[in-house]
């Protein structure tokens, strides 16, 4: 007699488990594409560019952080640049790989304030590749953005910031697995 | 059908009697109520003095760690589940649990699993050193190695409890004795039921959260890492959905319990017996929607906080409603104050105690004070201590003369109640102190200024700690010699099926459901 509940009860718990594993990420993912939060751009900029707001020009600032124990020296070249909305700007972030080994990381951008995550385009970026830097090794990283001229009146600043993560051993664990 | 239990250990091997496997529910709980404690007198008397006197920060981690780890999970959930299985068929007339043979598996994988998650601790990585929340990338990408065997112990764990609330909504739903209808169940059993289903519905989802560690870990997936694309902010979202569901099953049993004993040492029905129904199934339904109160810092849009700040002070209206029900079942009763009833009064004050401070960290711009203080060790220990683990002590002196046949010492009762009651304030109280003044939680170490309050919550806890010696000593003295007692009704005033049994009760009972006039009898319901 208890049979028919138990399976139900049982098929209940493991739907639960497939939403935790299989769903739960994916909602996540979409829940802050909406709401603009998280780890944001993932691919360049597709759309074609705006025309260029001249009346206007707002200050993009620069940042970056390197996760737990990343040896590598990243800095922006550049701390801010005035651009006015539409117009395309090109920057870069330095890095050198001080280790005496071979490594590669991983660049993760972030914008504040969140009611400006929509409005900035990266067009070309570092972050969006890994990138490979062989012991003692230093290179200038490119980004190319514009500020979409929709841009809020009430903001005038924007914050990017990068943080960088040693993916070697991912990575290798990746080809090892191929 | 009429036998006794076998002899020797075989008979709690191999058992599936439901009073036996609740009582080893209820042993090994407290087992783990005494190992969780050690922990926390390591903690208290490293927070003693300022300064590194006893342990080292990393141990001092694990102890953190392990503490809250083997409380929830080890003592007071397992403890909640003994209570079930001796209580509910006794409740509901029916000869036993729905799914014995189940019933034993779901007990005995329990202890390898605690075994296996306190051997961590003599490993050279050390025990889990990340929080009973065990947020990631702390808990992967810096995790020490026996993180699997946390993993692996959580898993066990997570089986065990869907089996058990299996059998609980299985034996609920189907082995009633006939005129047992819904709204006739005893609200223990009501919020039991209502658990089992919070914990078919949530314990999976902790599974799911420690498999994507494992795989984090292990092959190189990145759920939570964000090198990877993945998001450790996400682990904190599924956790909690897990998680805020958890506390509310760790209270709902003890609620039942509550609303137990206040009518019988009231000696008037549960005031508002639909309205706790009712509540109870609001809590648990809310409890799904208000997880990320516990993540207002993590930088959620200004929406989110609103939304989840809201959400979060509405459980105060079906909490609210409970609290208000058992004042006006005691409102001109005829108290008396045996030692059950004390923990229940007590639970009531300290309980809402704890609610009001839930209160004031729902609050999302007030929370960005409070967050990851001791105002919250100090909220959710009186929701967890004088909650969940005085409602314990309550079930275990109002049904211990049922189970044993044997009386314990009421004044040694009284003495435990009174030592617990204040060790756990002076302990707690001066916690919701150091917090406001922005001692921050989970630390080895604290600023001078925190020394005094420090100093008196360790002094505190080891009364606490010392008075739960004392209630072992007279739970075991009234089993080997407690002054023996027969009347089926230790109290006078009790309602319920199991007080129509014989005292001690028969290895098996209702093998034969009870008449509908024993049933109608013997009513928690106000007639
Ligand atoms: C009116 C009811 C309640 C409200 C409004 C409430 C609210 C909250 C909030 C907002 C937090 C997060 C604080 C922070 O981390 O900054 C919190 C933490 C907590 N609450 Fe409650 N709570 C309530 C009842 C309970 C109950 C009944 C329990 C358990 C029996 C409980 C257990 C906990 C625990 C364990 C934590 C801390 C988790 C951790 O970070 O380790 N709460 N509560
Ligand atoms: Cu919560």
């Amino acid at each position: 007699m208890h049979k028919a509940l138990v399976a139900k009860l049982l098929g209940g718990a493991i739907v639960m488990f497939a939403f935790a594993v299989f769903a739960m990420p994916p909602l996540y993912r979409l829940a802050c594409d909406v709401l603009g939060i998280g780890p944001q751009q993932y691919s360049a900029y597709e759309e074609a560019a705006a025309a260029v707001d001249e009346s206007r020009t707002v200050k993009v600032q620069f940042m970056s952080t390197n996760q737990g124990a990343m040896p590598w020296v990243f800095e922006p070249a550049q701390f801010e640049v005035e651009v006015h909305p539409g117009e395309r700007a090109e920057v870069a972030y330095y890095a050198k790989n001080t280790t005496s080994r071979d490594m590669v990381a991983q660049a993760i951008p972030s914008v504040v304030p969140i009611s400006a995550v929509d409005y900035l385009h990266k067009i070309e970026c570092f972050c969006f590749e890994r990138q490979p830097l062989g012991a003692g090794e230093e290179t200038d990283m490119k980004l190319v953005f514009f500020v979409d001229p929709e841009l809020p009146k009430s903001v005038g600043t924007l914050t990017l910031s990068y943080s960088v993560f040693d993916i070697t051993d991912r990575v290798a664990s990746e080809v090892s697995l191929n | 059908m009429a036998h006794g239990p076998a002899k020797g250990v075989t008979r709690w091997l191999f058992t599936t009697n439901h009073k036996d496997i609740g009582t080893l529910y209820l042993w090994f709980s407290f087992a783990m109520f005494i190992l969780g404690g050690f922990f926390a007198m390591v903690i208290r008397a490293e927070l003693f003095e300022p300064g590194m006197q006893l342990v080292r920060p990393e141990f001092f981690n694990q102890m953190t760690t392990m503490h809250g780890l083997v409380m929830v999970f080890g003592a007071i959930m397992p403890s909640f589940v003994g209570l079930a299985n001796w209580m509910i068929p006794m409740m509901i007339g029916a000869p036993d649990m729905a799914l014995p043979r189940m019933n034993n598996l779901s007990f005995w994988i329990l202890p390898p699993a605690f075994l296996m998650l306190a051997s961590t601790l003599f490993m050279e990585a050390g025990a889990p050193n990340f929080g009973w929340t065990f947020y990631a990338p702390l808990s992967t990408t810096y995790a020490p190695e026996t993180v699997n065997y946390f993993i692996f112990a959580v898993h066990i764990m997570g089986a065990s409890s869907i089996m058990g609330s299996i059998n609980i909504v299985a034996t609920v739903l189907n082995m009633r004795a006939p005129g047992m209808t819904m709204m006739k169940m005893p609200l223990f059993v009501w919020t039991w039921l209502i658990t089992a289903f919070l914990l078919i519905a949530v314990m999976p989802v902790l599974a799911g959260a420690v498999t994507m560690m494992l795989m984090d870990i292990n092959f190189g997936t990145a759920f939570f890492e964000a090198a990877g694309g993945g998001d450790p902010v996400l682990f904190q979202h599924i956790f909690w959905f897990f998680g805020h569901p958890e506390v509310y099953i760790i209270i709902l049993p003890a609620f039942g319990v509550i609303s137990e004993i206040i009518p019988t040492f009231s000696r008037k029905p549960l005031f508002g017996y639909a309205s706790m129904v009712y509540a109870t199934s609001a809590i648990a339904f809310l409890s799904f929607i208000v997880w990320a109160h516990h993540m207002f810092l993590v930088g959620m849009p200004v929406s989110g906080e609103l939304y989840f700040m809201y959400a979060t002070m509405l459980i105060a209206v079906p909490t609210g409603v409970k609290v208000f029900n058992w004042v006006s079942t005691m409102f001109r009763g005829a108290i008396s104050y045996e030692t059950p009833m004390l923990f229940a009064i007590a639970f009531v004050i300290l309980f809402t105690l704890g609610g009001f401070t839930g209160l004031m960290l729902a609050i999302a711009p007030s929370d960005i004070q409070y967050h990851d203080t001791y105002f919250v060790v100090a909220h959710f220990h009186y929701v967890m201590v004088a909650g969940a683990v005085f409602s314990m002590s309550a079930a275990v002196y109002y049904w211990l003369p049922k189970w044993t046949g044997r009386m314990y010492n009421e004044a040694m009762g009284k003495l435990h109640f009174w030592i617990s009651f204040i060790g756990f304030n002076i302990t707690f109280f001066p916690q919701h102190f150091l917090g406001l003044g922005g001692m921050p939680r989970r630390y080895a170490d604290y600023a001078l200024q925190f020394a005094d309050w420090n100093m008196v919550s360790s002094i505190g806890a080891f009364i606490y700690g010392a008075s739960q010696i004392l209630f072992l000593y007279n739970v075991i003295a009234t089993i080997v010699a407690g002054k023996k007692v027969s009347e089926p009704k230790t109290w006078d005033g009790a309602n319920g099926l199991e007080w129509s049994l014989p005292t001690p009760p028969p290895y098996h009972t209702f093998t034969t459901p009870p008449d509908a006039s024993v049933i109608e009898e013997n009513s928690t319901v106000a007639h």
